[in-house]
């Protein structure tokens, strides 16, 4: 999947009696490309814009400029009908399992639902079918009759899993698929979706605000903040060696897991809010919380570069 | 659920207990008895006495609820005081006119207010919306008897399209349209009234649910809006409504005494209504308890299909 400088932006009904009506760039001027078969991780502040992004790539929302291509085709403006048959080849995996699956349905009526109403299965492989879905994400036939209230929360995710891939789809948009759940629980749902991704060899679009589920996941980390992407590159190398200087404070609000180890390094503390994305500020969007901001970040906007290790910013970090 | 049910309807029997012992006493508390209430006034002080001590009114509230109470058990409710019919054949010709009347317009209400209900969350915040509510809430706010002479000053006298009050044509052949036409315009008033309240409960119980995530992934499943809507959400909003519902029954019976007034319905709101006016103690013993059993059964009932609905709930 390729996505070429795309934007969504949501209009704001202007104050009373201001004329201007203003837009919340959400996504602003993105460009991304998904290759078969990769995770890419998407990191950044709530409120930055990487679940729109999720959703506007599979065209839950619509987006107000750029392309998206999916399997070499331009779908950005596909009417629904024609919509269906790439949709059915990316699905989304949803955050809350607990609010995500309806509780007056059976699994097997969730999980089959979407099988019936595009005549994917004959009516009588139905079962079939089901047990094959949930067994690929290691529940046992018998929780089909079961209700949603029944399972846990991992368990859970894994109908929500299960559900996702009744279309045999291609593409998986994980909308935060483990911040709802217990950390140990959250290393199961990683591993199973490691699995799934050899097994089926998916590409995944994995969104998180937390650092180390993306970095056990991922190929390639995007990091966003305000509507734009400004560092993308391979986990490894941006675990290591970030130059943004968002990502490098991002990274450091992250805990070391263990409490001997001492950072070399001083701990740069990120400050204020995040500003609204109806109102950016000009030139670099971080320039606001940047420590290293200099004048010339507040006027020039600066662009990703086109380097394996991509990043837009006037003085990136060595 | 067999000992679920058992064990509700062990409850049940203190709260009847109580229901009665409470009724009788305010009962007795109203001022006036029923031979001051049906007797020729001009009859002499003497025989009145005689009357009392016949009916056993003499007698301590106490054993007087005793007595009552023994018949009950027995399954006897006594005589009425004012026409000496026996009070079970009373209330059993009434309660069918009341039964037909409250159960239609609770259908008629609902008809009405779930597809408004639904209506008015889909497109919650559009001018369809505010319009809606905006019925909804004139339909609470008339009171019932003033929509029904209204309705019965307009369709009745004017227009001359719809019988006045009455549940059968006097001299009729009393057959199905006959009751049909006469049962129009009092449903409708209660009708109106019902829909007016549950559009709300509808239409808030309809909202909660699409926020809900679980939408979200029934439109994932690339269904299409209308089984979103009617599949997903609807069923998970109607669970609360069913609560909202029970309660309404036993306020249908109560409501119903003033429009069978309006209306000369001949049903168990009339017979109250002559019942407290002659101070008709069996009968009114009576209909209270017809009054609190269907209280209690509609509850028990509720229980029981909200348990059957939600597969969350269980019996214990």
């Amino acid at each position: 999947m390729q996505i070429e400088r795309l934007s969504t932006h949501y209009p704001v009904r202007g104050a009373f009696l201001s004329r201007r009506d203003k837009a919340v760039k959400a996504v602003d001027d993105v460009s991304l490309t998904l290759y078969e078969g990769e995770t890419v991780g998407l990191v950044g502040e709530s409120g930055c814009g990487k679940s729109t992004l999720g959703r506007t790539i599979i065209r839950l929302e619509q987006s107000s400029g750029g392309r998206i291509r999916f399997e070499g085709r331009d779908i950005t403006h596909d009417p629904p009908k024609k919509l269906i048959p790439a949709r059915m080849r990316m699905q989304m995996i949803f955050q809350d399992p607990y609010a995500s699956l309806n509780p007056r349905m059976r699994i097997v009526d969730t999980l089959s639902e979407p099988l019936l109403v595009h005549r994917l299965v004959e009516r009588h492989e139905i079962r079939r079918e089901v047990d094959r879905l949930l067994a690929l994400v290691g529940l046992p036939s018998s929780a089909g009759n079961r209700y949603p209230h029944e399972f846990s929360g991992g368990q859970r995710q894994r109908i929500g899993i299960a559900r996702a891939l009744s279309f045999r789809p291609k593409l998986l948009v994980c909308d935060e698929p483990v911040s709802a759940l217990d950390v140990s629980i959250q290393a199961q749902i990683l591993n199973l979706l490691q699995d799934l991704q050899e097994e089926l060899t998916l590409t995944y679009l994995f969104i998180a605000h937390g650092i180390g589920a993306v970095k056990q996941i991922s190929k390639r980390v995007a990091v966003m903040y305000l509507g734009k992407i400004v560092e993308l590159a391979g986990t490894e190398e941006l675990f290591r060696r970030p130059r943004h200087p968002y990502t490098q404070l991002l990274l450091n609000a992250y805990p070391p897991p263990d409490p001997a180890y001492r950072r070399k390094q001083s701990r740069v503390i990120l400050h204020g809010d995040i500003p609204s994305p109806a109102n950016p500020p000009a030139g670099c969007r971080f320039h606001t919380r940047c420590p290293y901001a200099q004048q010339r970040c507040r006027v020039e906007t600066p662009h990703l570069s086109e380097k394996e290790h991509a990043v837009a910013c006037h003085y990136p970090l060595a | 659920m067999g000992p679920y049910l058992v064990r509700r309807l062990l409850i049940a029997v203190p709260v009847f207990w109580g229901i009665t012992v409470l009724s009788f006493l305010i009962m007795n508390m109203a001022p006036g008895n029923p031979v001051d209430m049906f007797i020729n006034p001009n009859v002499p002080p003497e025989m009145r006495e005689l009357r009392k001590e016949l009916l056993g009114l003499n007698d301590p509230v106490y054993v007087q609820y005793f007595k009552w109470l023994a018949g009950v058990l027995r399954g006897e409710l006594g005589y009425s005081f004012s026409s000496y019919a026996p009070v079970t054949e009373l209330i059993g010709a009434r309660i069918g006119p009341t039964l037909l009347l409250a159960s239609s317009s609770l259908a008629v209400g609902l008809i009405i207010a779930i597809p408004i209900g639904i209506l008015s969350a889909v497109k919650h915040n559009t001018r369809l919306d505010y319009l809606m509510t905006g019925l909804s809430f004139l339909g609470t706010s008339i009171p019932p008897f003033f929509l029904g002479l209204g309705l019965i000053y307009i369709l009745g006298v004017e227009l001359k399209w719809l019988p006045t009050g009455g549940m059968k044509t006097l001299g009729g052949d009393g057959g199905f349209a006959d009751i049909a036409i006469h049962l129009i315009m009092p449903v409708l008033v209660l009708g109106m009234t019902i829909a007016g309240k549950k559009v709300r409960y509808v239409r808030a119980s309809m909202l909660d649910v699409l926020g809900q995530d679980y939408l979200r992934t029934a439109r994932s499943k690339g269904l299409s809006e209308w089984a979103v809507t009617n599949r997903h959400a609807l069923r998970n909003a109607l669970i609360p409504i069913i609560a909202v519902i029970g309660a309404e029954i036993p306020l249908l019976l109560g409501g119903s005494i003033i429009i069978e007034q309006v209306f000369q319905w001949p049903g168990i709101g009339q017979l109250t209504m002559e019942a407290i006016l002659s101070r008709d103690y069996p009968t009114l013993m009576g209909l209270n308890l017809v009054a609190a059993s269907v209280v209690l059964l509609t509850n028990l009932l509720i229980d029981i299909l909200y348990a059957a609905v939600d597969p969350r709930i269980e019996f214990n």
